[in-house]
């Protein structure tokens, strides 16, 4: 198992005192690494399984009756520009008619937990630290205003309902376990359609419904070999790559006429 | 086996799209049109965005056409000077068609007109060629001799200047309305992503009288030329031909084209147009329907660009 391989290599780096990031002058510590640093799609991609490890390190300062920890893992995707719009009954035909444009939000997006998000800290704090899809702030242009709307509003659920159903935007709050009251993984999975792009990865530490400390790690997905090499011909050279394409639609329809030529 | 496209930024099964490219080529090959129709809104179902299916679609129409092109060529059932008169206006046309899509484009609803334009298109044509195929089938089976061309009733169109005589079709003709047919075919192509075939072989057959033995090779001439040009316009200016999806799309579409040839050759002229009106109904319904039908989802997301 590739899990397991990474969890030995974790805690060996983290025997070694090999950390990543840490924000100074608080009583605990996050260590965090994930498995793989780089996602490469090659042409036989389909998804994949990320996981994401880490410790909590308790130092002198830290107080003696805390004892269990929450955790909640953001992954965010590349940011894009998305557009939904809404089909109405307008002359007995369905046709678009109303649109929100949600602005810089992230193309993949996910949050795991340890336990429901409600029960780790109090709606206040669940709001503030956008805990939870519903909470996550998605920039809405309506006409000439930008803001967040109520998270029941039909646009903003719609849009999360439909990248949810694409596995783009997910929501797990059993993900992550806590191998050791200090030590924890979760999974982070990502569908085939994932966009390609950087990922930011932020780690909050809760204790007793307040915020601790956090950190963040990041990933990328990129694109390598042929594939990347079709991508930027296309839209570095647009027009030798069209006539590539025409060239090889010719040739592909006279070689069929040569081999099922009958005569 | 999957397969990542790297433009349409998917992964998908090679096998799927294989049997969609034969499928689609069978159709083409046994009725002589493009099958754009029938391949765009294919990829679309598999979650193909719609400007890389159109865009990489009218490849697979070039590859599609050209294969059958040479083999009508070797069979001298192609008219080099009426393929050269309809190319004259349909390079014109789809030049046009590719300014007014850009144009429509950035007024929305581009979505709705590509809908209707189908609808309507696809239904009327369809229907039409159902009813004609009906009747031819139902006079034959009277005992009836179908009625022959009826070369002295020339309508305006024969009355218009400018004549030309197409020596392969044997037909004297005024090059006006042939122009005109290649420019309204390589508008509609272009807007609607198709190569335009199926309208084009009617049009050629009902009013410009040209004969069923070089009409098929003919026709494919006009839509090899506009979808190489299609193309090369979609690769300039939107980067979307995704090019390993239409090498997959054309393997499967020239395979599947010389079965279809070979199987609409046994099959009588009247039951071949029956057969193909009954297919374009098919596609236009389902457009209709979708236009009418409450969608089960009536939200749609799509990424508008701005990306980093």
């Amino acid at each position: 198992m590739i899990a397991r391989t990474s969890l030995a290599a974790v805690v060996l780096a983290l025997a070694l005192g090999a950390g990543f990031t840490a924000s100074p002058a608080q009583a605990e510590r996050l260590i965090v690494s994930v498995s793989n640093h780089r996602v490469t799609v090659t042409p036989n991609y389909s998804g994949e399984e990320l996981v994401l490890f880490g410790s909590v390190e308790k130092d002198a300062s830290t107080p003696a009756t805390r004892t269990s920890y929450d955790l909640v893992v953001t992954v965010s995707g590349p940011r894009a520009d998305m557009v939904t719009r809404r089909k109405e009954r307008k002359l007995g035909i369905w046709i678009n008619t109303d649109s929100r444009e949600f602005l810089k939000v992230p193309a993949y997006l996910a949050l795991f937990s340890n336990r429901p998000f409600d029960a780790i800290a109090s709606p206040e704090v669940t709001r503030r630290q956008q805990l939870g899809l519903n909470n996550v702030l998605l920039t809405q242009r309506v006409g000439p205003d930008y803001a967040d709307v109520v998270p029941n509003d039909p646009f903003r659920s719609a849009f999360v309902r439909l990248r949810s159903q694409h596995g783009l935007y997910r929501e797990e709050t059993s993900a992550v376990t806590f191998l050791t009251p200090t030590l924890f993984r979760t999974g982070i999975p990502l569908p085939g359609e994932v966009p390609i792009g950087t990922y930011d990865v932020e780690i909050k530490l809760f204790s007793d419904g307040a915020l601790v400390t956090k950190t963040d790690t990041a990933f990328e997905i990129v694109k390598v070999g042929f594939e990347q090499f079709v991508a930027n011909s296309a839209r570095n050279n647009g027009f030798a790559y069209g006539l590539a394409t025409a060239f090889m639609a010719l040739m592909t329809g006279w070689m069929a006429s040569i081999v099922f030529r009958k005569d | 086996m999957q397969l990542y496209l790297p433009i349409a930024d998917i992964p998908v099964n090679v096998f799927l799209i294989l049997a969609m490219g034969a499928a689609v080529g069978f159709v083409s090959g046994m009725f002589g049109i493009g099958g754009g129709f029938l391949m765009t809104p294919l990829l679309i179902f598999v979650g193909i965005a719609p400007a890389v299916a159109v865009a990489s679609v009218a490849s697979h129409i070039a590859a599609s056409s050209f294969s059958g092109a040479l083999s009508y060529w070797r069979r001298r059932a192609i008219d080099p000077a009426l393929a050269l008169v309809l190319l004259s206006g349909g390079i014109v046309g789809t030049g046009l068609g590719v300014w007014t899509f850009t144009l429509l484009r950035s007024l929305g609803q581009l979505d709705l007109l590509i809908a209707l334009s189908y609808v309507i298109l696809l239904s009327s044509v369809g229907g039409l060629m159902f009813w004609e195929g009906l009747r031819a089938i139902l006079r034959a089976r009277r005992g009836v001799a179908s009625l022959a061309r009826r070369s002295g009733s020339h309508g305006w169109i024969h009355g218009l200047p400018l004549k030309m005589r197409f020596k392969r079709s044997k037909i004297y003709l005024s090059v006006i309305p042939v122009i005109v047919v290649g420019l309204i075919i390589g508008f509609i192509g272009a807007i609607m992503g198709i190569g335009g075939g199926f309208i084009l072989i009617p049009i050629m057959i009902y009013l410009l009288r040209v004969p069923t033995s070089t009409v098929i090779g003919t026709s494919m001439v006009l839509t090899l030329v506009t979808m190489v040009i299609a193309t090369m316009l979609h690769a300039v200016t939107n980067h979307l031909v995704d090019a390993v999806l239409a090498l997959i799309l054309m393997v499967g579409g020239v395979t599947g084209a010389q079965f279809g040839a070979r199987a609409g050759q046994k099959i009588r002229g009247e039951h071949l147009r029956l057969l193909l009106g009954l297919l374009i109904l098919a596609v236009g319904i389902r457009f209709a329907i979708e236009l009418g039908i409450r969608p089960d989802e009536l939200f749609t997301v799509r990424e508008t660009g701005g990306a980093g």
